[in-house]
């Protein structure tokens, strides 16, 4: 799950004080874990047994020391006890394994399905959240709500079950070592309690150092990724050396990050690893003591060993554990933000479409962003059934936007916008895409074939593909590819030019056969002499009443009329020709001649 | 399974056997000779820390039949000398660990900086057809994903490698030492294991390598309801979206519990093995020792090894498929620092003059590896100051040309002279300055628009920057920019339009001052202002310049002193416009489909 960035540093959105984070985790955990009631009990049934078994191992390894290997080595052993002694071991062996097993399985599956089910709500949410919603937000953050979010908040499940575990068996262990001696118990209460601390402070102090490597890798890798993706810059600009300087600074950075948790790690893991030996060390002197004033087996010497030895690794998960729920409560805070976003526009309460050609009517429509930035401002205008309006106007005067609404990507703030006198907002939604198609600037390609790509319903046939593909000069190049109409778009199939996923989009509106047809500057990455051709095939074959955003000549010759759009309102509205004589437009037009033509700029 | 097997299931593929990671270590330690640093002490401490594992079982069996079972009854003056000892052992054995791990640790992340550095630096040696899109990604992944799996490795395997033979040679030792019969019965009872983990490993890999694919399929599902937001609500295809998303969450969460099922496996069968192993030599130990010279301590501390021999042959087994990874992607990275270099540079170059360069090519013709000619037999001429636009269809062979007169290849045959010296024997950082190319679409760092500019010659400061496009006529562009020449220009630029990034490689052209400019036209449109001060600044870029224009605007056809027609890699035609158009050849041709297309009669100034 790489490809989402990493969510936000951690220390925002938690509550205040330690405790307060402690006990908003553990609400959270519960929240999960009381929809996985099943997986969740056996989990702990299987941390019980789990608990159960370690502590029973060490007891029968004393038990058969004491029964049966001074016995033996004293005057002898049946077979029959030697077998009956293999059993125990096995047999408690058999429980702690079994448990192990189902502690793992169902607490793996607790964190399983509360993902599933964590991913499936916020993406639901994510479709049906406004348009605005969507456009308000960077990418890479919506991304990570679905994907780096889910993880980071339920990660804390995945060592629940041990932990809870390990805290029995402590408990378990401690009141076995009281029965051995009650001095045992103490050297055990006072190495319990140490490697917690040492642990603890090891996880604080790798944290911070872990989270450096994760920068500077990061580091690394963007230097990698700009510096090969503008390879040829650097050949061109000479620059090659001072990019190598660049990369081995992120290298070096990134190196004596990783020596620096090597170093934490250096001190720590062997004194983790040490203390439980050291405790067995202590418990050898004191056994020795208490058995030589008879007050305790060899046996409970073996048993107090071998408790030590398995606890050693147990205890370090607890650390995990609370590592984790910090972080937990921060992803689960930005989910739940997510998942209280209202769905988008309202769907009309079934109104349809009635046949035949239909009109498109904009009627004092406004449009503010909720900032309150105004796009829109009291456009009116129409286009009857059939007739062709090229929109024009600099960069940010609104075309897109007023695009937009009439597919109620977004609904106007004021006004109304009528598809054959309907308001759109009554208009059944189906009724509404299958009469209007937007092709948008930036077609957005499924990683799927071709054919689904343009054919979204997959209701086409073969003669009818040809057909649209042919009318947006899709045919030829989609032929070209290795499988045809079949070849998978995206990381595994073909990369397509801008130009050639605009003629797809293209093909995908005709697809529809569409009364109302939107253009938002829907040619303009392909090559002129193409787009000439696209556009006399688009002239010569639909009926649809069209509105086009044109940034050239051949689009705007392509209209029966022109409406002029500047600062979000209609600055004028007639035949190209007339309106040459409004100046904005005209020096606009211009500078669009100009590109594809040899006039100079006054 | 094979057909959608992902890149990481390719990567354990191409997994050498054996003998293939000696060669790769052969490889890696001729070019990373540091590694072998201090190799002496490292091991002598890893064999000290690994003979210190068995001291606590020693102790236990010592206390046992000396201290506690001996004839003289409980002994506690020994026990106290016994367990201070070894109290003493285990800290010194701490220490020693300590600086192990931190010896391996620091060797292999210096190794590795280095390794990336040198592989980064090599790659930008290679030529322009070997960075060419698919070839990047594969690129970048070979200094980061690569070196990441070799540095995995380090973090744990390689001290694993290290320590776990040595722990498991020490542990069988001191086993024979106890009753030899008995270290044969221990290790033959563990043998079983081996395949069996083995097995478990292999299942989990596999189901570990859908896991990822299946990941990859839900980021794509979740990236057409992200990234295709408008064309999922415009089209009305929510349920279909939703319905994908719902298929590809259950589908990756059916390939976890299957990798989650292995891993809980191999994770039982280990516990369960030390208990069978625990219970068959507590078994035959009892009814044989006494026979074979054993007592009750020295099987106790069998015990207590047989737990301790578990958990590195565990370990070793996780650790065998990291290593496999690790050396795959080891030896991947050798292999880009030890592919040869196409360009090479020349030793002592000559510089290139001041003032406008002449150009001219003798007998030109390009293959790209084994491909066929794209570019054939092409003789040219050209003054200084010309101005010289290229024109011809896609794959006619003028990006080649370009590729060519910049030196980001060489040419299969025949040569190119600048200011008269053969292109190859020119100095690197002559060429750089004096032949320029302004591609298509100009590639912008993530940094701001000064210090992109700047990077047009080697040491300019802020104000060759700002005179730079003042030469251009561009200063207001660069005081209506929200922080003026240090507004950040965003991820390859992206937050300025084509436009403008384009007006920025203009600038960076004007300030190294090249003797030969060569321009890839953008074919998309900008919007009218941009437009404008684009015209003006080519204008004012090129003048006194030669300048080869690749056109996809007739504009700059017409404008240019000589029109230079490629067709199927030739130049079919060259010419003067006008010429070119009576002349009723190629380029009248494609001047007809031109005019046909986009021309309007021309608009009555207004």
């Amino acid at each position: 799950m790489s490809s989402a960035p990493p969510a936000p540093a951690e220390n925002s959105g938690l509550p205040g004080t330690a405790g307060a984070v402690f006990v908003a985790g553990l609400r959270i955990v519960w929240r999960y874990v009381r929809n996985q009631p099943m997986r969740f009990t056996l989990a702990m049934i299987g941390a019980t047994g789990y608990a159960a078994g370690a502590v029973g191992t060490a007891w029968v390894l004393g038990a058969v020391t004491d029964q049966l290997v001074i016995p033996a080595f004293d005057r002898g052993v049946s077979t029959q006890a030697a077998a009956v002694g293999a059993a125990a071991i096995v047999g408690v062996g058999l429980v702690r394994a079994g448990s192990i097993l189902l502690r793992r399985y169902n607490g793996g599956l607790t964190g399983l399905r509360t993902r599933v089910d964590l991913r499936k709500q916020v993406t639901d949410t994510l479709l049906a959240a406004p348009m605005e919603y969507h456009r308000s937000r960077p990418t890479g953050e919506l991304l990570a709500h679905a994907d780096a979010d889910v993880q980071a908040s339920t990660e804390v499940l995945d060592p629940l079950a041990f932990s809870v575990g390990v805290l029995v068996l402590v408990a378990f262990s401690l009141v076995a070592l009281f029965v051995v001696d009650p001095w045992i118990a103490l050297v055990a209460l006072v190495l319990f309690p140490s490697l917690a601390v040492l642990n603890r402070a090891y996880t604080n102090r790798v944290a911070t150092l872990v989270a450096r490597v994760q920068v500077c890798l990061a580091e690394v890798a963007g230097v990698a990724h700009e510096s090969f993706d503008g390879a040829l810059a650097v050949k061109t600009l000479g620059i090659a050396d001072a990019e190598t300087e660049r990369m081995r600074v992120a290298a070096n950075n990134l190196r004596d990050a990783r020596v620096a948790v090597g170093r934490v790690r250096a001190v720590f893991e062997p004194a983790i690893d040490t203390l439980p030996g050291l405790g067995i060390i202590v418990v050898a002197l004191v056994g020795a003591v208490r058995i030589g004033a008879g007050t305790m087996d060899p046996g409970g010497l073996v048993a107090a060993a071998a408790l030590f030895g398995l606890l050693a690794f147990p205890v370090r998960i607890v650390g995990f554990f609370l590592q984790e729920l910090p972080r937990s409560v921060v992803a689960t805070g930005r989910i739940d933000r997510v998942l209280a976003v209202p769905p988008g526009p309202q769907p009309g309460v079934g109104v349809t479409v009635p046949d035949g050609p239909v009109s498109l009517r904009f009627d004092h429509v406004g449009f503010s962003w909720p900032d309150g930035s105004t796009v829109l401002d009291d456009v009116s205008f129409s286009v009857a059934p059939g007739e062709v309006v090229a929109l024009v106007g600099a960069t940010g005067s609104g075309k897109t936007t007023l695009c937009e609404l009439v597919v109620r990507l977004m609904d106007p703030t004021s006004g109304v916008i009528e598809v054959a006198d309907i308001d759109v907002t009554t208009l059944d939604p189906a009724s509404l895409r299958r009469t209007v198609a937007l092709v948008f600037q930036e077609s957005f390609l499924f990683a799927d074939p071709l054919r689904t790509n343009v054919d979204l319903s997959g209701e086409l046939s073969g003669e009818q593909l040809a057909e649209v593909a042919g009318i947006a000069h899709a045919q030829e190049f989609v032929l070209a590819t290795p499988q045809g109409w079949d070849t998978p778009v995206g990381e595994r199939g073909v990369s397509l030019s801008g130009g050639q996923r605009q003629r797809l989009a293209l093909a995908r509106a005709l697809a529809r056969q569409p009364r109302v047809l939107i253009l938002d500057d829907a040619t303009s990455a392909i090559d002129p002499v193409v787009e000439a051709g696209v556009l006399a095939n688009l002239r010569r074959s639909m009926s649809a009443t069209t509105l086009v955003i044109a940034h050239g000549l051949a689009t705007i010759r392509l209209a029966d009329r022109v409406v002029f759009l500047a600062d979000g309102r209609v600055a004028a509205d007639g035949r190209h020709t007339d309106l040459l004589n409004v100046p904005a437009y005209a020096e606009l037009v211009r500078a669009y001649e100009r590109g594809t033509d040899g006039e100079e700029a006054p | 399974m094979s057909v959608e097997a992902p890149a990481p299931a390719a990567d354990m593929a191409e997994a050498p056997a054996p003998a293939g990671a000696i060669a790769v270590l052969r490889r890696a330690l001729h070019t990373s000779p540091g590694l072998l640093r201090g190799v002496r002490t490292t091991v002598m401490l890893a064999l000290f820390g690994a003979a210190g594992r068995v001291v606590v079982p020693v102790l236990v069996q010592q206390v046992l039949d000396e201290g506690i079972l001996g004839s003289e009854g409980v002994q506690v003056s020994f026990v106290a000398w016994a367990t201070g000892i070894s109290a003493l052992l285990v800290l010194a054995v701490m220490f020693a660990s300590r600086f192990t791990y931190l010896r391996v640790v620091t060797i292999a992340e210096e190794t590795l900086a280095d390794l990336r550095v040198r592989a980064f630096a090599h790659i930008h040696r290679f030529s322009v057809a070997d960075l060419d899109e698919t070839r990047r990604g594969v690129l970048t992944a070979r200094v980061t994903s690569d070196v990441e799996t070799v540095a995995r490795f380090a973090q744990w395997g390689a001290i694993a490698w290290v320590v776990n033979p040595i722990v498991i040679v020490v542990l069988v030792i001191v086993l024979v030492v106890y009753s030899w019969q008995m270290a044969v019965v221990v290790v033959v009872a563990l043998l079983p294991l081996l395949p069996i983990l083995r097995f478990l490993q292999k299942r989990q890999l596999r189901a570990y390598d859908r896991v990822r694919t299946r990941v990859s399929q839900t980021l794509t599902a979740l990236s057409e309801i992200v990234m295709g937001a408008g064309a999922v609500r415009a089209y009305g295809i929510e349920k279909r979206s939703k319905e994908r998303m719902a298929t590809a969450i259950d589908a990756q969460f059916v390939a976890e519990r299957r990798a989650l099922f292995f891993v809980t496996s191999s994770f039982t069968t280990s516990d369960l093995a030390g208990s069978v192993v625990t219970a068959i030599v507590v078994a035959i130990g009892v009814v044989f020792g006494p026979g074979w010279g054993l007592d009750a301590g020295s099987l106790v501390a069998t015990l207590f090894l047989v737990t301790l021999i578990v958990g590195p042959v565990t370990e070793l087994n996780e650790i065998l498929d990291q290593t496999q990874s690790a050396v795959a992607g080891w030896r991947k990275v050798l292999d880009v620092i030890d592919t040869p270099v196409e360009v090479v540079e020349p030793v002592d170059g000559v510089p290139l003059p001041p003032g406008p360069i002449t150009l001219r090519t003798e007998h030109l013709c390009f293959a790209y590896r084994t491909g066929p000619l794209v570019l054939d037999d092409v003789n040219l001429e050209l003054p200084p100051g010309a101005h010289v636009a290229v024109v011809g269809e896609t794959g006619s062979g003028k990006s080649t040309l370009v590729r060519l007169l910049t030196r980001l290849a060489d040419p299969t045959e025949g040569r190119i002279l600048v200011a008269g010296v053969d292109l190859r024997r020119v100095d690197p950082l002559s060429r750089q300055a004096r032949i320029r190319l302004v591609p298509q679409d100009s590639f912008l760092f993530d940094t701001t628009v000064g210090r992109n500019v700047a990077l047009g010659r080697i040491g300019a400061d802020e104000a060759d920057v700002a005179a730079a496009f003042a030469d251009l006529d561009l200063g207001w562009w660069v005081d209506q920019l929200p922080q003026g020449l240090d507004t950040p220009v965003g991820e390859r630029g992206d937050q300025l339009s084509v436009g403008e990034r384009q007006l920025v490689a203009l600038a960076r052209a004007q300030l190294a001052d090249p003797g030969l400019l060569i321009l890839d036209e953008a074919t998309s449109a900008v919007d009218s202002v941009t437009e404008r001060a684009l015209a003006s600044a080519l204008e004012r870029v090129s003048a006194g310049r030669t300048t080869v224009s690749v056109a996809h605007r007739l504009s700059t056809a017409e404008g240019a002193d000589l029109v230079l027609v490629f067709d199927g890699g030739r130049l079919v035609e060259q010419g003067a416009h006008a010429e070119l158009v009576t002349a009723g050849g190629r380029y009248a041709e494609l001047y007809g489909s031109w005019l046909g297309g986009t021309r309007e009669p021309p608009v009555p100034p207004g």
